[in-house]
């Protein structure tokens, strides 16, 4: 019996390593972000192009911060958990169109409900790699004082939104 | 007439055999980038290096690359920028730090543990043979049964 006890212990302690990394995703990364001032940055909007807009018009106040493109399919999946969330005004929510064709993003936004006051033209990617964006969607949480507090990777969904989001920015709006 | 039609037919050949132009202007960015991108990590292909990927965030990635070494930036910068941006996850060899130490001693660990468990293993072999002692009635009987197989014809 005993000498079954070692090889046994080893077998539960791999199946226990192997469980846990049965749950983890690989693709949701860590940012490094979190907790660091936002990257700067002043970009053509997607309606006016003459005009600009800029993370700095956006201090002193709580955003959300969401990487979209209209041939993005998780982009597709969220888009009704942006608008109520729009609707509810309990943030706002500003869009970043992520290498995007301008005339198409425009469509889509006609097309199925346009949940951004603003909505910025990353058209070179540069800034979705200021951001560490490696997939659209990404949602953005920034504080008053333009520091970033969370990151969601892939479509927000109405749990995470009730469950993380929306408590963070009330406490956020708080302070 | 003959001599016009193999000059006409020449001439396409010749524009044809024009040398395949390199992708970058600068062979020397281009070798450093190379150098670089296969020590970093394709986010979208995970399994794939920078220099694999065709993923469309690969090739911005590579194009930043390429413009950081063109502004003369060293290794070191291009690859905080990145780690900045990304984290560790983009380095293929992650650096020595407190959440990584598990990952870079744990083969180690491992050999150490199956090392000592195979000399534990033998000593305690060697052990029970050492131990058998024979009486002299034993010994006697194996001389016989030893000396049967000599003397069998």
């Amino acid at each position: 019996m005993n000498r079954f006890l070692i090889p046994f212990g080893l077998f539960v302690v791999v199946v226990g390593f192997l469980a846990v990394g049965l749950t983890l995703n690989p693709r949701e990364l860590p940012s490094p972000l979190v907790g660091k001032p936002a990257p700067d940055f002043s970009l053509p909007q997607l309606h006016e192009p003459a005009k600009v807009i800029s993370s700095n018009d956006l201090k002193g106040k709580v955003w959300l911060l969401n990487f979209w493109a209209s041939w993005c399919g998780g982009c597709k999946e969220e888009h009704p958990v942006l608008i109520h969330l729009a609707q509810s005004g309990a943030v706002p929510i500003y869009g970043m169109d992520y290498k995007d064709q301008r005339q198409e993003a425009l469509t889509w936004l006609r097309e199925w409900g346009n949940p951004y006051p603003v909505v910025a033209v990353d058209e070179s990617g540069r800034i979705g790699i200021n951001y560490g964006v490696y997939g659209v969607p990404e949602t953005y949480v920034i504080d008053k004082a333009g520091v970033i507090r969370y990151k969601q990777i892939g479509p927000l969904r109405e749990d995470i939104l009730q469950g993380k989001i929306l408590p963070l920015v009330r406490e956020l709006q708080n302070q | 007439m003959s001599w016009l039609l193999v000059i006409i037919l020449l001439v396409p050949s010749l524009v044809a055999a024009e040398e395949a132009r390199p992708l970058a202007d600068n062979p020397q960015v281009e070798a450093r980038l190379k150098n670089l991108a296969v020590e970093l990590r394709c986010l979208v292909c995970q399994n794939q290096t920078l220099a694999d990927s065709h993923a469309p965030l690969a090739e911005d990635l590579r194009r930043e690359v390429r413009e950081m070494i063109s502004k003369d930036m060293s290794d070191k910068e291009i690859i905080d920028f990145l780690v900045q941006r990304y984290g560790d996850f983009v380095l293929y060899r992650p650096p020595w730090k407190a959440s990584t130490t598990l990952l870079w001693l744990g083969p180690f660990l491992l050999l150490i543990a199956g090392a000592t468990g195979l000399v534990f293993a033998l000593r305690r072999r060697q052990k029970k043979l050492a131990d058998v002692t024979l009486s002299d009635e034993e010994h006697n009987r194996v001389a016989q049964l030893l000396s049967e197989g000599t003397n069998r014809p």
